[in-house]
């Protein structure tokens, strides 16, 4: 199974690359460099962020492209692989910035590489703006040229530390007496989640009762699993990317470790409940964006629209990486088209003034770059269906917790309300 | 509480990491056996072990895909792993036999880029999983939990391990691979085919790394860039098991399973790696030391 | 002469190709790593695929001397390389001892074990960063000048290795890590101080490969434990293969190595977009197989047929 698609880009990369060298660009071009993971560990999400990235570009193309001042110009991205490694990144940008002249920059996919390539959009003042980069420590360097469309990295589980607290109100428990149990893959994006949590857990006095990191080879949990059996928490939180997702879900039902609530990142891509079925039921799962949203923009209309164009083209479901890709891409046909010209510092006081609605989420930048704006999205697995629970604005069903029993599971006693 | 203090409230505990370190311990060991064989026999260390069980996995995965059940679809990839094994062998392999061990690592570590890359551009890096609708079993009150696959694995590792001493000791092939093992050059003076005994051994590691990959495909999952893992633990069991003793691996391999069990739960598991590593290097030290003594070296 | 040509045109290098700066640094970076890898691999005996790990020492200690130490760039650039080369030669004579009583394939999987662990270490360690790294400070210089800059201190480094290298090879102790590769226990009957000898050899190796890490974090920006400090699978396994490839055990190999691998890296890269790891899989099984005595053997071993031709014909 050959992938056409990734073959298609590189050799469209390749020949951009041959006709970019050292070339200025076209007259009505507006260049956009990206060095995403095409390659390396983070090559599923890096192709979800390039997918996003095109289906911006072709839509925004195809409606006219961007208005500057009274000529209308095309939005182009010119394509690195930095094989999912920060030396390359940082590379990379300075290629595109210095050799490629790239009029701004997208960026990459994953925390790790955004800060590797920050300092040196920052250097050579051209602005970015990124929608994969979420950790927190990037936000804390003064970056006046780069823009954040989603929510740092350590939003993603604090609305299950918050729904714990309100369900124990609501038991009439302290929440002082609840426990949780942390288990995260040693790596920037999941330490920043687990920061979030560990942080929202103490607002509330809730203790948490195991805090483990998992090898990067990831492969077993069981040592934390049987941890979590003796600990009886009330909450076991793992975050660890796509292979944290499909771990928890698998080994929590093989070792049928029961926990009230179990929480989860990177659920919709890698894909649980097409893989585990009935077995995924109940998985609470942090998002930067769900298809059932009702934000709208006049490029992609509504969530729901943008997720039927995304998957009529792709041939799969986009999962909130390429989304908020795309945003980036809609951020800045917004901001250029208000600057009313290329100049980088103009964009770069454009965007900073942006407040614009997406497909993605409502969008405006603080004075460090993030998107004050949008919340994070919490969803639970339904009779195996994602259904958002929170932020209660956009629920469209109740969480269900505590989880129903192993035993009470196999037997099939339906528990909860839709 | 610390970890020390929840191990010693809840002795259960103890059966559970015990049972989980054994039962995962056997899969690595299923595949420490081929690499045992190959390093005895031909004097290679295969860098590319992991990647071989990673390409087994997909094989099953994709031939779940279509419709063949995995049970029988293990068998078959084991087949197909067979007949790759006898390609590579007859493609590189070969060439590496009578070199410097050195040179054998390098290359075989070439071939695991190449089929890990391979992998991730034609299978693409999302993560596979098969399903084994097997029910999980349970004993003293839900305290012990195994998931029925990885007895299906233990009991895999040492039939294979089994037939494997079987087939050494008491077929003709299996006599012929021992003989060249021993000592190559006496077995050609008495008529032995080595090439054939090389390209056997090499195809029948790469079966069982094949049938380990789809059980691995069932028991967690399978990616592209698996391979280092299995690489790196099979290692370590044949080294503890020490060269040439078959029926060590699976001892070992249990062994430094459970031994990761008790790292992760009591050290962290962030620390369960590189802890296993450190045991390592120490036994490798240790081991030296003794055998300085006696003015010999690991060899 | 040519060491003169050659220093000239490194010289010239950023200013004919302002492109390829960073890509050029690299290439110094990787002379370095051949070259130190063939101090212990190639002259000794002693295949080291945990190297990576006195790099990755010098990487951190140079990160947290910039971090901590509150001088100013410059300052804490220069104490902070110094420290590098300290903390990883400090290192080699520690592990040496026990280490490098280890022989032949089992030192290379000890080693290897050793630079697995230090990855999985630092990525655990909260006081560095543990996985999230640690991020440089920014290179307070012009725009383009941060390239140069390294370019030139890597350049100076890769350039002092070599110096150095030949002229331990030159020494007794040379000939005495000669003798060690090519019968151990002879060399240590005849009364040479092996375990003296190795150890520090080793240290020499790790000392410049620990000067060399802080340019490279300060290079790259962003420390990464695994991707860029410990990278066990990809720096680690590269200073062998570079080595291999140009002739282990002579003064050039290394260095002609690290070239022909860097160059056809970076082109691969460049052209074969997605497959460059294939090919690169593909390029070192090639190597390996077919040219094991390197580019150097290969072309002596030509020359020796050339004159052996010659001879019978005249």
């Amino acid at each position: 199974m050959i992938r056409t698609q990734s073959f298609v880009a590189a050799t469209l990369a390749a020949a951009m690359l041959g006709a970019g060298c050292g070339m200025a660009n076209a007259a009505d071009e507006i260049v956009l460099g990206a060095a995403v993971s095409l390659t390396g560990k983070y090559s599923v999400n890096g192709k979800n962020t390039q997918d996003g990235y095109n289906l911006a570009v072709k839509v925004i193309n195809d409606k006219g492209g961007v208005k500057v001042g009274d000529k209308q110009y095309r939005l182009k991205v010119v394509y690195y692989d930095d094989e999912s490694t920060s030396a390359r990144g940082a590379q990379l940008v300075e290629r595109l910035i210095d050799q490629d002249h790239v009029n701004f920059i997208l960026g990459p996919y994953s925390s790790a590489l955004t800060k590797a390539i920050a300092p040196i959009t920052e250097k050579y003042r051209v602005p970015m703006v990124e929608g994969n980069g979420a950790d927190r420590g990037l936000f804390t360097q003064g970056y006046k040229y780069m823009f954040a469309v989603l929510n740092t990295s350590d939003y993603y589980l604090r609305a299950a530390v918050n729904i714990l607290a309100e369900e124990a109100k609501k038991a009439g428990r302290d929440p002082k007496s609840i426990k949780i149990a942390i288990a995260i893959e040693n790596d920037n994006f999941s330490q920043d989640v687990r920061d979030g949590i560990v942080e929202d857990a103490k607002k509330y006095g809730m203790q948490i009762v195991v805090d483990d990191k998992l090898p990067a080879d990831l492969n077993d949990m069981t040592a934390t699993l049987t941890k979590v059996k003796a600990l009886k928490p009330d909450a076991l939180m793992i975050s660890g990317h796509e292979k944290g997702a499909v771990l928890g879900i698998r080994q929590v039902a093989q070792q049928k470790v029961y926990v009230p609530m179990l929480a989860l990142t990177h659920c919709d891509s890698a894909q649980i409940t097409e893989k585990f079925g009935k077995e995924s039921d109940y998985a609470f799962c942090g998002s930067q964006w769900d298809a059932s949203l009702t934000y709208t923009d006049p490029w992609f209309g509504n969530s729901k629209n943008y997720a039927e164009m995304f998957k009529k083209t792709y041939n799969y479901e986009p999962p909130y990486q390429a989304a908020e890709s795309t945003a980036s891409v809609e951020v800045f046909a917004d901001a250029i088209a208000r600057a009313g010209s290329l100049d980088r510092d103009k964009v770069r006081d454009a965007l900073a003034k942006t407040d614009l609605m997406t497909f993605y989420g409502p969008v405006k930048f603080d004075e460090t770059g993030k998107n004050v704006a949008k919340s994070m999205v919490m969803y639970q697995v339904q009779k195996e269906d994602y259904v958002v629970v929170a932020p209660s604005k956009w629920a469209t069903a109740k969480p269900i917790y505590p989880a129903p029993s192993w035993a009470q599971r196999e037997s099939g006693t339906k528990v909860g309300q839709k | 509480m610390s970890n020390l203090e929840v191990l010693a409230s809840a002795p259960i505990l103890v059966v559970q990491l015990v049972v989980n370190g054994i039962l995962v311990g056997a899969i690595f060991a299923l595949v420490a056996y081929g690499m045992a064989l190959v390093w005895g026999v031909m004097n290679i260390i295969n860098v590319a072990q992991g990647e071989l069980v990673m390409v087994g996995g997909y094989a099953v995965f994709y031939l779940d895909r279509a419709g063949v059940h995995p049970w029988l679809g293990i068998p078959i990839a084991a087949v197909a792993m067979y007949v790759f094994g006898l390609l590579l062998y007859r493609g590189v392999i070969r060439r590496l036999v009578d070199r410097d061990m050195f040179v054998s690592i390098l290359a075989t570590f070439g071939i695991s880029i190449l089929l890990q890359q391979l992998a991730n551009q034609l299978f693409g890096a999302d993560i596979r999983t098969l399903s084994t609708n097997l029910p999980s079993l349970s004993f003293a009150e839900g305290h012990v939990s195994i998931a029925s696959i990885r007895i299906v694995a233990f009991a895999a590792a040492v039939l294979v391990g089994v037939a494997l001493v079987v087939f050494l000791h008491r077929s003709r092939m299996g006599r012929a691979i021992r003989a060249t093992a021993q000592n190559a050059r006496a077995a050609r003076v008495l008529g032995i085919d080595t090439d054939s005994v090389y390209a056997t051994t090499f195809a029948l590691n790469c079966a069982i790394c094949g049938a380990a990959g789809g059980i691995v495909a069932m028991t967690w999952f399978v990616q592209p860039y698996l391979g280092l893992t299995y690489t790196l633990r099979s290692f370590m069991i044949v080294i503890a098991a020490g060269l040439g003793n078959l029926p060590g691996v699976i001892v070992a391999g249990s062994g430094l399973g459970v031994l990761e069990e008790f790292a992760g739960f009591v050290l962290g598991a962030e620390y369960q790696t590189a802890f296993i590593f450190i045991v390592l290097v120490a036994l490798l030290v240790g081991r030296n030391l003794v055998l300085a003594r006696q003015r010999k070296y690991l060899a | 002469m040519l060491l003169i040509a050659i220093a000239l045109l490194g010289i010239a290098a950023p200013f004919v190709l302002p492109t390829v700066v960073t890509q050029l640094a690299f290439l110094w970076l990787m002379i370095l790593f051949a070259v130190t890898w063939d101090v212990n691999g190639g002259q000794m005996g002693y295949n080291s695929f945990g190297n990576v790990l006195f790099f990755g020492i010098g990487v951190y200690a140079c990160a947290l001397v910039q971090r901590d130490s509150g001088l100013g760039y410059y300052a804490a650039l220069f104490v902070g390389t110094g420290a590098g080369a300290l903390c990883a030669a400090i290192a080699a004579l520690v592990l040496g001892p026990p280490l490098l009583g280890i022989r032949g394939h089992y030192f290379a999987i000890a080693t290897l074990g050793l630079s697995i662990a230090a990855a999985d270490i630092a990525s655990a360690w909260e006081y560095i960063g543990a996985a999230s790294g640690i991020a440089m400070p920014v290179y307070p210089g012009a725009i383009g000048g941060r390239a140069r800059f390294f370019y030139f201190l890597l350049f100076a480094l890769a350039a002092v290795t070599w110096l150095a290298a030949r002229a331990l090879y030159r020494t007794r102790l040379g000939l005495a890590m000669n003798a060690i590769r090519d019968n151990e226990d002879k060399a240590e009957a005849m009364g040479v101080h092996t375990t003296r000898s190795k150890v520090f050899a080793w240290t020499v190796a790790a000392f410049f490969l620990g000067a060399a890490g802080g340019p490279v974090g300060n290079l790259v920006g962003f420390v990464d434990p695994r991707d860029l400090a410990f990278a066990g699978a990809t720096f680690g396994v590269w200073m062998v293969l570079m080595a291999v490839l140009g002739g282990r055990g002579t003064l050039w190999g290394p260095v002609i190595g690290a070239v022909i691998f860097h160059v056809t890296q970076e082109l691969f890269w460049t052209y074969l977009l997605g497959w460059q790891r294939v090919a690169m899989g593909l390029l070192i099984v090639v190597i390996v197989v077919f040219f094991p005595s390197g580019i150097l053997g290969w072309a002596s071993r030509l020359r020796r047929h050339g004159d052996a031709a010659s001879a019978t014909s005249a």
